[in-house]
């Protein structure tokens, strides 16, 4: 069989190793091997590397590095947030929790599990957008909610959500306020500080760091159990022996996205529009699915009319082009994607919708391939579905 | 060299054949579909009282997918969870609360591998399916497509094919139609898959337990109401618990005390009742079946075949003849023990599925 050249667009679900990250990663891999916690020469060489990488990831996200937590990546992040939170205030008055109905998995299913332990949940509906409004969380706010958790931009669509203002009305209230970062991290200018939350997770793998790896920032002060108990690493809130390598990946990713963040946003934004442009141009009955802005600049969510998405993505793949839906499961099949579900759209469109997600590897040509395959691909899939013709 | 898909259940049977075709040459695609909700090994309780793994984590479709790696083919799962319940399980419950013994896995060949697979596969680029399926698919002289039994008689599976038309017979591909099944395995260690001497498949395999009484009543539970079970004078000799418990021909689990071993000769849904009788009783020369398809051409008069009732059964000879809409009358030359409703019958001219229908 030939090989065909590939185009990655699926940068939302994972990135490539940016190279400076596998050659520092090799180094620690073969000479930082020392416990951080030693005392001696080799423990204080890999703590040195993990310090210079907790400094690198906090300045990516205008942190200081002593509230920076390193974790297993963001859907731990996410769990320590409101696990930790939640079980903080377990006996006191506030036992209630709010989260947007477009979160990651990581968000919804750990509200889920705390529903099932006498917590109330509340899941804020998103209109047609994509974006959450302040005034929805105003009115499911109560006296009683802890905490409330809202995503910086949604991994399926790239909306980006009005955190300042989220956060502003759950503090008025007295809640806790975190947002899950890792779909933001890397890609637009991200400070604590201004954003006003007072947690954020963050993930390596989506910035061209490694996998297994990732990082709560956590408010001075804020108080939080620990999910696993052990010994007295991260400051005793995340007990373990540290995952050093990762961590000194996701440091050099940190440093390497921050100082290209500008021109490659710009970028990668000049080609997703390009995408963008050339898709709703050549394929009909095609329309892009949420706000256009404000959106992270590489990602775009376009539904084909009368295209079951599954057949679309494998007709890609075999053109040598990745891309994804919403959110596969473990075996690899489709769902409906619960975002466009939670966006009001109706059971066709939340399964007619590819994600392509740019990144540092996308050049033009690929975008032009992309634009000049895709219109024979839908066009070949329509004159075979059963599906109706809508009007 | 031809551009094809080929549906991969992770058995050894359709891994040897993507394989044989992948060494051949041609640029396969394995696709696997995804049936049902997986249950049992491997689940893990979350503490959302949700089983993890309920959507996907089936052992067969990891077996596909480490096949097609080893051999170098793109694997895809398509989700047919929605379609595979609309059509071939809905059929299945709706066929047992009647009274009658269904035959999934042909619904399976024609509804679903043959049709919607296939217009996937045609959307892929790929104008044939082929599957593990022992059995043998050619066209004759005068263009017309013929499905034939499998060079391995004891493996033969052109039973479940024989509702297949002319147009998906045209796309269809068996490779190891041709082989034996030790040849199958020999062929599975040769080319190093893990699956080479992985078991058969056995039953159903939406209902892994095979207690496909309880599937049924789980629903539609109003059938567990029951009813009486008679003798063929219709003197009542015990109650059953329900319709969907019994197959025409069955001796065992009917509680009934008598001299003699009794076997369900009847089954009446709508009146509840099971009619038992002697093994004597079970002997029928005559049938008709509904939704015939007749592969080779449609017979204009009484046609000498050997009719096969169930996918063990002997075939015998019998003359069969088309009725009106879409059905057929079938004459054996000997009885034939427990023909059941809702079985295929197949007609054979030798190795040859002249066509079959469904039982009534």
């Amino acid at each position: 069989m030939e090989a065909v050249p590939r185009i990655y667009l699926d940068h939302n679900a994972t990135t490539p190793l940016h190279p400076a990250v596998v050659d520092r990663m090799t180094v620690a891999l073969r000479e930082e091997f020392g416990n951080p916690s030693s005392v001696h020469h080799f423990g204080q060489r890999a703590k040195a590397a993990m310090d210079e990488a907790r400094s690198a990831t906090a300045a990516l996200i205008g942190a200081d590095p002593s509230e920076v937590v390193f974790t297993s990546g963001g859907t731990e992040s996410d769990n320590v947030a409101i696990r930790g939170v939640a079980e903080a205030l377990e006996s006191g008055p506030r036992r209630h929790l709010i989260a947007s109905a477009i979160e990651h998995e990581a968000v919804l299913n750990t509200l889920k599990a705390l529903a099932r332990r006498g917590w109330k949940t509340t899941l804020l509906p998103v209109d047609a957008s994509g974006i959450v409004s302040p005034d929805a969380l105003r009115a499911a706010l109560t006296d009683e909610t802890a905490l409330v958790s809202i995503m910086h931009a949604n991994n399926e669509i790239g909306t980006v959500q009005p955190i300042l203002e989220l956060a502003r009305v759950a503090h008025e209230r007295g809640a806790h306020f975190h947002t899950d970062a890792v779909q933001t991290a890397g890609k637009l200018a991200l400070d604590v500080g201004t954003l006003g939350v007072d947690l954020l997770s963050i993930s390596g793998h989506k910035f061209y760091g490694p996998k297994g790896v990732g990082a709560l920032w956590i408010r001075r002060g804020l108080r939080l159990l620990p999910l696993a108990t052990g010994g007295k690493q991260e400051r005793g809130r995340r007990a373990g022996t540290e995952n050093v390598a990762g961590i000194v990946g996701m440091g050099v990713a940190a440093q390497a996205a921050r100082a290209a963040m500008a021109e490659e946003g710009a970028r990668l934004g000049a080609l997703r529009d390009l995408l963008e442009h050339g898709i709703l141009r050549d394929v009909p009955a095609t329309m892009v699915n949420g706000a256009r802005e404000p959106r992270v600049p590489n990602t775009t969510n376009i539904s084909f009319d009368r295209v079951e998405a599954e057949s679309l993505l494998i007709a890609l793949d075999l053109e040598g082009i990745a891309v994804s839906t919403g959110s596969a499961c473990s075996s690899g099949t489709l769902e409906p994607s619960h975002v466009l579900k939670a966006m009001g759209f109706p059971p066709h469109r939340t399964q007619n919708s590819i994600r392509f997600s740019l990144g540092s590897g996308n050049t033009e040509a690929d975008i032009e391939r992309v634009v000049a395959v895709l219109p024979g691909i839908v066009s070949k899939l329509r004159s075979l579905t059963r599906m109706p013709v809508r009007a | 060299m031809m551009r094809i898909v080929v549906a991969m259940s992770g058995g050894v049977d359709s891994s040897v054949a993507a394989a044989l075709l992948a060494e051949q040459g041609h640029d396969v695609i394995g696709l696997s579909m995804q049936l049902y909700p997986s249950a049992g090994a491997g689940q893990v309780a979350s503490d959302d009282g949700q089983a993890f793994g309920g959507c996907c984590t089936l052992d067969d479709l990891h077996d596909a997918r480490r096949v097609a790696a080893a051999i170098g083919i793109p694997h895809y799962i398509l989700n047919f969870e929605r379609r595979f319940q609309d059509t071939v399980v809905s059929n299945f419950v709706r066929e047992y609360a009647s009274g009658r013994t269904p035959l999934p896995c042909a619904h399976c060949n024609s509804d679903l591998k043959f049709s919607m697979l296939l217009e996937r596969a045609r959307g892929f680029g790929a104008e044939h399916v082929a599957t593990g399926h022992y059995a043998r698919v050619e066209q004759d002289g005068f263009g017309r497509w013929t499905l034939k039994r499998s060079a391995d008689p004891q493996k033969d599976q052109s039973y479940f094919l024989f509702s297949l038309t002319q147009e998906q017979l045209a796309r269809a591909e068996f490779p190891v139609g041709r082989l034996s099944k030790p040849d199958v395995r020999a062929q599975a260690r040769r080319l190093g898959l893990t699956v080479a001497d992985k078991p058969d498949s056995q039953e159903i395999c939406f209902v892994p337990d095979g207690d496909y009484a309880s599937f049924v009543a789980r629903r539609e539970p109003d059938l567990d109401r029951g009813g009486a079970i008679v003798d063929e004078q219709g003197r009542v000799v015990g109650r059953h618990g329900g319709v969907h418990r019994f197959t025409v021909g069955q001796r065992k689990g009917l509680g009934v005390s008598a001299p003699a071993p009794v076997y369900v000769v009847k089954i009446d849904a709508a009146s509840g009742q099971v009619t038992v009788g002697p093994r004597s009783s079970l002997e029928r020369t005559a049938l008709t079946a509904s939704g015939v398809n007749w592969i080779a051409v449609e017979p204009p008069s009484w046609l000498p075949v050997s009719a096969q009732i169930r996918h063990r059964h002997h075939p015998a000879p019998a003359r069969v003849r088309a009725l009106d809409s879409g059905r057929a009358e079938l004459v054996f030359d000997e009885p034939q023990s427990a023909i059941t409703p809702g079985q295929a019958v197949v007609f054979y001219d030798g190795d040859v599925v002249v066509g079959g229908g469904w039982i009534d």
